[in-house]
């Protein structure tokens, strides 16, 4: 039976000690009118040589794409040793550490990558992580409300990656917050602090500041935390990790930096793998430490005084509060976190800060070459990281399709989410995309809008 | 030692970064960063030895019995990992086209169909992360759906006393008061007390079967008449679905929206604590309401539902769709299984628990529903033992430690006093039950013997009892230079 180790003599055993006839005679609590209902679309089972080839088919059907397309995922190189360590037994099949003294790689590990996110963020402390990025924005909102007391209003501007818009919205307006967009600047693909002017009379909880935005553009995010805290509310960042070896952290923004930070934890070291498993960070400043969600680690020592780690703070969360916990959040993506841990340690400081700046790199000359095709425009004007809009002569849904046949993913059409973004693109190369690499896509998009 | 004790400055990789710099000069000097992050500047062999060295000091299915119950901690196959790990899988962007997704999204729409097919419900949606956002999703449809109904007077969740804490954290983020009702002295649900709560301001009740106290609710059928008689809808919290894989489904059982933590009974890994998936399956009345996207197949071709096509959707719960990765392994696992195997779960986990039970009775320790059978899961209770000895169940749970094996969960459900919750998972041999039995009878005699070494449990491992309120009242999260 596959992995069910019991022999007919052990199963007769067990029976005789239990005091049965049978292991049906175990379910003889189960009301017999409820028992049974076959299995019919449960096909036969699999040996592991058979499933191995039907994944391996499903697989090479998918194939391998030049990939361009970010939007919130970014393709990077992933050390080896990353998900070989991450994948040991030991890390990958053991449970929640609340068992601190069975628990100290977990824990040990957790302490360290709090560091690491809280220094990378300029923020005084990190949890162990949340879902995603989306749904830690969502907490920080809710976050925010507990600690704002008179407001239950949001900002968020419309440069903010618009499912993290709909998460939140989904997740917070069943507390009855209210999650009020702010327009962008057509010229410059940024928020203006003109366009917070309509909001100059109203209580607010929070004002959300993406680095790099939705568009890949760079915001002013000086003056946007200044904005948020002249009106008594938190600013919220919403960062890209890689992006933070290069760019100011949230924690040095505007006068005092950033209240809370939060982000796509995807781009340290996890796989794209169709959208998850990823995990999002959070920070924040030490007031807010009691109102952040989701688990913490703490140093300690033990009964001999030798330095330990432990669950922390526990008095936040579910299993301790129940129905008065800050979230209802049980798990952190502590597997995710692992590998995130492991890769900014193999990249250090210098590391991260040259996969920041080459992506940066090759997607400025990945722009700089499209737009010298007649007809292509980059769309904003200001500076950005390491993806940008560009607009197209043609219907980019048709250019998109023509390089997909040449093995070339070729960007993200923005019209989905932004309907007045006509024909406009956002495309991204990381440090993954070769010289070469980025001549074969701009040659194939010339063909393509010919 | 911690990573960043291992730094030195200058040390680099220099092969995992690219090689040369690249410039940045078109970014305006007040966006940049002026002071390097305090990630550690280490070799690659510094890395892989000191997580290397970590993962030792962790206890995992792979080297330890881990009978934690509640949260089925089987044997998470190596073929799954394997498989779902193949390159093509994990380098296809999120955003990539349907159609160059074929054999992913085929794989996400059996598992769809599986798993509908496996709880009797009529929509399976993969979105949701973790038990905790499944619960999520499950009451927020309960809300859109009283509330399409033109019903807003439903204010209320009711909550069983030993359900988990994630349902009433649950049910307070979607907006409700948590009504909590107690258990009988049989281990139900005080059917009396249900009676009583449930009328025109209840939206719904959460309901874990069996239960987190290791018994099936009988009076399951009368509940969910009583309950939906109030106009309320009767949500199924999955965590124990092994116990009963194959035997019920929930849709049999009158609910009408679950979720299924595939991290329990998929086997899919625990991870430290996460990622976890927690598909949800609703009944036919709840179909509009399922969070988007999840996976369709129309003329050959596998596709998403977006929200455009389900406009009484409650929308996104993830950037994406929910934990992909995860839900491939859980996937290769029912393949492995197989239809035949899906009952070999529940029947297998089922006579472990019954098993470990009895013998755990006949050396001496009290169990705290006697005349119940176990579901895959059990309690039992030291309230005498510390009673006589001191000794309390926290003190075992560590004791156990020493001797190799992880500990239950311990002081969960809070109602049974120092409980143990016991959970061996039907991927254990007798053998092994056989030598935890064991273990627990030396500590019994070493209880008798010298209380208190047990009390300052463990002794074994690497470090001694740890001092959570040390670490609470001098919080230290993060490593400081110096420090």
């Amino acid at each position: 039976m596959p992995f069910i180790p019991h022999t007919e003599e052990d199963i007769a055993e067990m029976l005789a000690s239990i005091g049965a006839d049978s292991i049906e005679a175990l379910f003889d609590e189960i009301p017999a009118d409820l028992k049974g209902g076959t299995l019919k679309e449960v096909p036969p089972g699999l040996s592991e040589m058979e499933i191995t080839r039907l994944m391996m088919e499903r697989a090479s059907q998918d194939g391998f794409y030049q990939n361009f397309i970010g939007a919130g995922a970014y393709e990077h190189h992933i050390p080896a040793a990353v998900w070989q360590i991450t994948t040991r037994g030991e890390f990958y099949s053991s449970y929640t550490p609340y068992q601190a003294e069975a628990s100290q790689g977990t824990l040990q590990l957790l302490y360290e990558y709090q560091t690491m996110m809280a220094s990378l963020t300029g923020m005084d402390v990190s949890n162990a992580s949340m879902y995603d990025g989306a749904t830690a924005l969502a907490e920080a909102a809710l976050m925010a409300v507990r600690s704002h007391k008179s407001s239950r209003r949001i900002l968020i501007p419309e440069t903010v990656h618009p499912v993290y818009r709909k998460v939140a919205r989904a997740i917070v307006s069943n507390q009855k917050i209210e999650i009020v967009e702010v327009p962008f600047d057509q010229a410059s693909g940024q928020v203006r602090l003109e366009s917070l002017d309509a909001f100059a009379t109203d209580d607010i909880a929070a004002l959300v500041i993406p680095q790099p935005n939705f568009f890949g553009v760079l915001e002013q995010v000086d003056a946007l935390t200044d904005w948020a805290h002249s009106k008594n509310a938190l600013a919220i960042g919403v960062v890209n990790p890689t992006a933070l070896a290069l760019l100011k952290p949230p924690g040095e923004w505007g006068e005092t930096g950033a209240d809370i930070a939060v982000g796509e934890g995807q781009p340290l070291g996890i796989p794209l793998s169709s959208g998850g498993p990823y995990f999002g960070f959070m920070a924040c400043k030490n007031s807010l430490i009691r109102q952040i969600p989701g688990r913490i680690i703490g140093r300690t020592n033990d009964l001999d005084g030798k330095p330990g780690f432990v669950l922390t703070l526990q008095a936040r969360e579910q299993h301790i509060r129940r129905s008065k916990a800050t979230s209802n959040i049980c798990t952190n993506q502590g597997l995710m976190v692992t590998a995130a841990t492991i890769y900014m340690s193999l990249l250090g400081p210098d590391g991260l800060r040259r996969v920041a700046a080459h992506s940066h790199a090759n997607t400025s000359r990945l722009i700089k070459k499209l737009t010298a095709i007649p007809g292509v425009e980059q769309v904003f004007s200001s500076p950005f990281f390491h993806e940008a809009a560009i607009k197209l002569p043609s219907s980019a849904a048709s250019a998109l399709a023509k390089l997909k046949q040449n093995g070339i993913l070729g960007g993200f059409d923005l019209q989905a989410h932004y309907p007045e973004l006509e024909n406009t693109l956002l495309v991204c190369a990381t440090e993954t995309k070769t010289e070469a690499d980025i001549d074969n896509y701009v040659s194939q998009f010339r063909q393509a809008l010919s | 030692m911690l990573i960043f004790e291992h730094a030195r400055p200058g040390r680099r990789n220099y092969s995992q970064a690219p090689k040369a710099s690249a410039s940045f000069d078109d970014i305006p000097d007040h966006l940049l960063r002026k002071k390097q992050p305090l990630l550690p500047e280490v070799s690659e062999m510094d890395t892989v030895r000191h997580y290397t060295r970590l993962s030792q000091k962790n206890f995992s299915i792979d080297t330890e019995f881990y009978p934690l119950g509640s949260c089925t901690m089987k044997y998470n196959p190596r073929a799954c990992n394997a498989l779902a790990m193949l390159p093509q899988y994990l380098s296809r962007h999120p955003l990539a086209p349907e159609d160059t997704g074929q054999g992913f999204l085929a794989c996400m729409y059996e598992l769809q169909e599986i798993l509908k097919d496996v709880t009797g419900m009529a929509g399976i949606t993969l979105a949701p992360m973790a038990g905790a956002q499944g619960e999520l999703a499950g009451v927020m449809m309960i809300r859109a759906y009283h509330e399409a109904h033109g019903d807003f007077e439903r204010t209320e969740i009711i909550v069983p006393d030993a359900a988990h804490g994630t349902n009433p954290a649950t049910a307070v983020m979607c907006g409700f008061k948590v009504v909590e009702i107690p258990t009988d002295k049989e281990g139900n649900v005080d059917l009396n007390a249900l009676k009583a709560a449930v009328g025109p301001k209840t939206a719904g009740l959460m309901l874990t079967n069996p239960s987190t106290l290791g018994v099936f609710e009988e009076n399951i059928a009368e509940m969910s008449r009583v309950v939906h008689e109030a106009g309320g809808l009767l949500y199924y919290d999955g965590a124990n679905l092994n116990a009963v894989l194959g035997k019920v489904k929930p849709g049999d059982m009158g609910f009408d929206v679950i979720h299924i933590n595939l991290h329990k009974t998929f086997s899919t890994p625990h991870g430290g604590g996460g990622p976890g998936s927690a598909p949800i399956g609703v009944a036919k009345r709840l179909l509009p309401y399922m969070p988007v996207p999840f996976v369709t197949l129309e003329d050959g071709k596998y596709r998403w539902v977006t929200e455009q096509e389900r406009p009484q959707s409650i929308g996104h719960l993830s950037a994406h769709m929910g934990n992909a990765g995860v839900l491939l392994r859980a996937y290769i696992y029912v393949r492995l299984l197989g239809r035949e195997g899906m009952n070999r779960i529940a029947e297998f986990a089922t006579l472990n628990a019954n098993y470990l039970m009895a013998e755990l009775r006949k050396i001496g320790f009290e169990i705290a529903y006697p005349t119940r059978r176990a579901s895959h899961e059990f309690i039992v209770t030291m309230k005498d033992i510390k009673d006589e000895t001191g000794v309390t169940a926290m003190n075992l749970a560590k004791r156990l430690l020493d001797k190799g094996y992880h500990a239950p969960t311990t002081y969960f459900p809070i109602l049974v006093p120092e409980c143990l919750l016991i959970e061996p998972a039907e991927t254990e041999s007798k053998q092994t039950l056989d030598a935890f039995v064991t273990a627990m009878k030396e500590i019994l005699d070493e209880i008798e013997q010298q209380p208190d070494m047990v009390k300052n449990a463990p002794h074994n491992m690497p470090l001694r009892k740890l001092d959570d309120v040390k670490a609470a009242r001098e919080l230290d999260l993060c490593w400081k230079p110096g420090a």
